[in-house]
């Protein structure tokens, strides 16, 4: 890994050996203490929304979507818009394991660890969501190709489809790209505990990784194609994702800028979630020298191209339903600015493309009070989009005697609220039970880690 | 209940167990405090002809491979090979199950196509490419697990895995000697030496996954997990409030009485006037004479006519008629027994008038208006033209 990564220099004590020593202490103490105050606040609240989430969820399942505000033909609404806004979340953990990886950007160490555990439990809140929405959740089976009674497989010709295996995939080998990452850390976690009930956890977790050099080369060729395949593979989640819509003839959805629009879309929401919640993570577990504003600056920058490219892709859309010269699609664009959602679509735009403007400033990139709310305003503005983009199409298409509104209903908004409480548990317990930073990937790019000779190899194929 | 699970991990947790060691030597270890002593003494390890020794730092260590002369070029291939398979398994599976196993018709597009099956086809490729990755580098590669290796539990482990770096020479090395190897660590500056012994558990127990209990749990619990897989599949997600709803909904059931409707039938009849597909009125009911006169099998006499027909006569004519026209059906004497079809009248009858006695009936035989369709009807003609022919061959007929 690196030589020079700079912020590491803040890193106390970085010359001395003692450091290594410091940074197992750092980051295991979250897991080696008993939850402080503030952990069970936190988590009181969470778990006080999903339980609230758990209640919606009884009722739907017990009397049916009929719960929902959904209608005709508004047949698709807070579900899908749910399940597309916390894919889109999963999006930047992947970045930054990944792409940021790929690239050679040694400030990703700090906090890749954090955002592909938010991948994780965001893909799993997304998963509930097209699930229940089916009506007949126990059934979810019917989605895989098993065999079955009737003889029947599924249909390989339906973007839904192609949903269910995206985002599968999507989980596994994000569950197993964090799954090696943290064998060598869990070790670490075994040798220090003199607890035994954890030391066996640990030993288990661990698969006895002795931290050999044998191991760790193969090992890190692994890391390296795990992050090469994840990459395209996180394009093609959320492009497919679009093509939920994009494939369908509704006016608003049938464009052919959706796959970009949404990974864009998908990054820029992801950012924001993980710029949210490591601004009060590192306060509340004294990261601040691992988790740096440094790291801030640079996410809000990212934060900034995203915002620009969906900025872009707004535009674009409509630029494209003028010149398509097709009635319907125009229709479509002018009701969303104009029509009875107006409200929602000026929502999106200001918190997505305005507001990220003061991200110029350097000023506001290293604030940290600013930046919070620049970001909270992304998740909303994020929510938003994809609301406006399931809603508004559906709610006016062809058809002017069919036209309805949608109210969501208290079920919906238990549902949304229930959401955040699963994510945040999740996230809560992880924070408790595993490093919130690569250990072994720290240890690496501190000052000094890396040797400064390199002596004349020996033996059996040593140059390539 | 409680207190004995508590109790269960109390004395778990203070239970010593650690192992004495036998006095059999694993390896001899050494511990170096800086990266570049490692390098320069994997370099000199290596040097020296070792083959069975390894180094082990916190966090990868830069070039150490090459310093140790290794190279380890598989983790690559074995995930090429994942992802070629996965790539393959997906195209067979859509190719297979859309097009082979059950062609459905979708929108009238072709069972099985390219571009559509790009997004799974890709998706299975990255699958498969990351599990091989994962289970070749962990468990082909690298042999992990190995929890209770003779290295694990030592001061050696609990330094090279937060701040220093060592290196071990295993005692089934060509070459070791314990003397030297010590002296060589000591020449190198190493910090700290330690021979490393085996644990009693190292030399019985080889591979625990073959003990008896083991198994025997893997089995129970296979069992547990298939019964209750049944259960829920089966019984309680279709009989059980609320997942029977959708089953148990008010509904009419066919050949069941209704009161909502006039006749209290539950069944609906056609609209008046109207006419199913394939059914056309029959015009000469009643009239066997214009229907002879007038009829002739628009149907060409072809292999598939005749299987079909054959299909036909089979399914709706055989009871009573049997396989063969002889008038020996499975309905035996529960119906008046048929005559022959191969008697000299039916032999010598138009095709119309055959078609006519199935349009209309004859006599105690009803009506297969309502239940052929008119081109089954006829391709049945067919088929007992073949029978006939069959059971008075003649000696042309035979072939040469
Ligand atoms: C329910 C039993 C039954 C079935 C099924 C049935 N038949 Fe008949 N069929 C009879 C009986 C009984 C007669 C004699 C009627 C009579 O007394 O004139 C008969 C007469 C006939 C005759 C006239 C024979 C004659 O010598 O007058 C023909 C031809 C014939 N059936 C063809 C068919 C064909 C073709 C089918 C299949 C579509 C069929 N039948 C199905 C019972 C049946």
């Amino acid at each position: 890994m690196s030589y020079d990564a700079t912020y590491t220099r803040e890193l106390p004590l970085v010359t001395s050996r003692a450091d290594f020593k410091e940074i197992d202490q750092v980051l295991a103490h979250p897991t080696e203490t008993k939850p402080t105050k503030g952990w069970w606040i936190a988590f009181g609240i969470s778990f006080t929304a999903l339980m609230i989430g758990a209640l919606a969820l009884t009722n739907t399942l017990y009397f049916g979507i009929g719960e929902w505000g959904n209608n005709q033909p508004v047949g698709w609404a807070f579900d899908i818009v749910n399940f597309v806004f916390w894919i889109g979340i999963g999006h930047a953990g992947t970045l930054i394991s990944a792409i940021l990886f790929l690239f050679r950007q040694r400030w990703r160490t700090g906090i890749a660890r954090f955002a592909e555990a938010m991948t994780i439990f965001a893909v799993m809140t997304a998963g509930i969501f097209p699930i229940i929405h089916t009506g007949r959740p126990w059934l979810a089976g019917y989605l895989l190709p098993l065999p079955n009674q009737n003889g029947v497989w599924v249909n390989f010709l339906s973007p839904l489809l192609w949903d269910v295996f995206a985002v599968s995939t999507y989980f596994t080998v994000s569950l197993l790209f964090w799954g090696i990452g943290l064998v060598p850390d869990f070790a670490v976690l075994r040798n220090r505990t003199t607890n035994k009930i954890k030391k066996t956890i640990y030993s288990v977790a661990s698969l006895g990784w002795t931290f050999s050099n044998r191991n760790w080369s193969n090992y890190e060729r692994a890391y390296l194609i795990l992050a090469g395949i994840s990459t395209p593979l996180v394009l093609s989640v959320h492009s497919i994702v679009s093509f939920d819509f994009a494939v369908s003839i509704i006016p608003g959805w049938h464009t052919t800028i959706f796959p970009p629009y949404f990974v864009a879309g998908a990054i820029f929401s992801g950012f924001g979630m993980v710029s949210t919640v490591l601004i009060i993570v590192r306060k509340v577990f004294d990261l601040e020298h691992i988790i740096t504003i440094n790291h801030l600056e640079k996410m809000n920058k990212i934060l900034l191209a995203t915002g620009m490219m969906v900025g872009y892709a707004y535009g674009m859309e409509f630029f494209i339903a003028w010149y398509s010269g097709n009635t319907f699609e125009q229709f479509a664009f002018i009701n969303r600015v104009f029509g009875p959602y107006a409200w929602a679509y000026w929502t999106m735009v200001s918190c997505n493309v305005f507001f990220p403007q003061l991200f110029w400033f350097k000023k506001v990139r290293t604030s940290i009070p600013i930046t919070m709310v620049l970001v909270i305003l992304v998740n909303v503005g994020m929510w938003f989009e994809r609301f406006v983009i399931v809603v508004t199409s559906l709610h006016r298409d062809f058809l002017p005697s069919s036209w309805a509104m949608y109210i969501p209903t208290i079920t919906d908004f238990g549902l949304l609220l229930g959401s955040f409480g699963f994510f945040f548990t999740f996230l809560l317990l992880f924070i408790k039970t595993m490093p919130l930073v690569s250990i072994a990937e720290i240890k690496a790019v501190v000052e000094g880690a890396q040797p400064s000779i390199h002596p004349e190899p020996h033996g059996e194929g040593g140059h390539k | 209940m409680i207190k004995k699970i508590v109790n269960f991990f109390r004395e778990y947790n203070s239970r010593n167990d650690e192992e004495r060691r036998t006095d059999r030597l694993y390896a001899v270890s050494a511990i170096f405090d800086t990266p570049n002593e490692i390098m320069a003494a994997a370099s000199e390890v290596s040097g020296r002809g070792y083959k069975k020794f390894d180094a082990y730092t916190p966090y990868p260590v830069h070039r150490l491979d090459q310093a140790m002369g290794i190279k380890y070029p598989l983790v690559g291939p074995i995930a090429f090979t994942g992802g070629i398979t996965g790539l393959f398994l997906a195209l067979l599976m859509m190719w297979w199950m859309g097009s082979k196993d059950y062609p459905n018709i979708i929108g009238g597009k072709p069972f099985f196509s390219l571009p559509p099956s790009i997004p799974i086809t890709f998706e299975g490729t990255i699958l498969l490419t990351g599990f091989a990755t994962v289970v070749g580098m962990l468990i082909l590669l690298n042999k992990l697990p190995k929890i209770n290796s003779p290295i694990s539990d030592t001061e050696f482990m609990k330094r090279v895995s937060s701040d220093k770096f060592g290196i071990v020479i295993a005692a089934d090395d060509r070459m070791f000697s314990e003397t030297q190897v010590t002296e060589l660590f000591r020449s190198l500056g190493a910090s700290r030496i330690e021979n490393i012994y085996y644990k009693p558990s190292n030399l019985t127990d080889k591979t625990p996954i073959f003990n008896r209990k083991f198994i025997m749990t893997l089995i129970g619990v296979a069992a547990i997990a298939a019964i209750v897989t049944y259960f829920t599949l089966n019984i309680v997600l279709y009989q059980v409030v609320p997942f029977d709803w959708m089953w148990k909904q008010a509904r009419i059931n066919a050949q069941s009485e209704s009161l909502f409707f006039a006749n209290k039938s539950g069944m609906r009849e056609p609209v008046a006037g109207t006419v199913a597909r394939g059914f056309m009125p029959y015009e000469y009911k009643g009239l066997p004479d214009s229907a002879v006169r007038l009829l002739a099998n628009p149907l060409p006499v072809s292999k598939n006519v005749i299987e079909k027909g054959q299909e036909k006569y089979n399914i709706y004519c055989s009871p009573c008629h049997g396989y063969f026209g002889d008038g020996d059906g499975r309905l035996n004497d529960q119906f008046p027994k048929p005559p022959s079809l191969h008697n000299s009248k039916v032999l010598n009858w138009k095709d119309g008038n055959i078609y006519h006695v199935i349009t209309n009936g004859q006599n105690v035989m009803p009506s297969y208006e309502g239940q052929i369709s008119r081109d089954d009807r006829w391709a049945i003609v067919h088929y007992v033209r073949v029978l006939q022919r069959a059971k008075n061959a003649k000696d042309q007929d035979l072939p040469k």
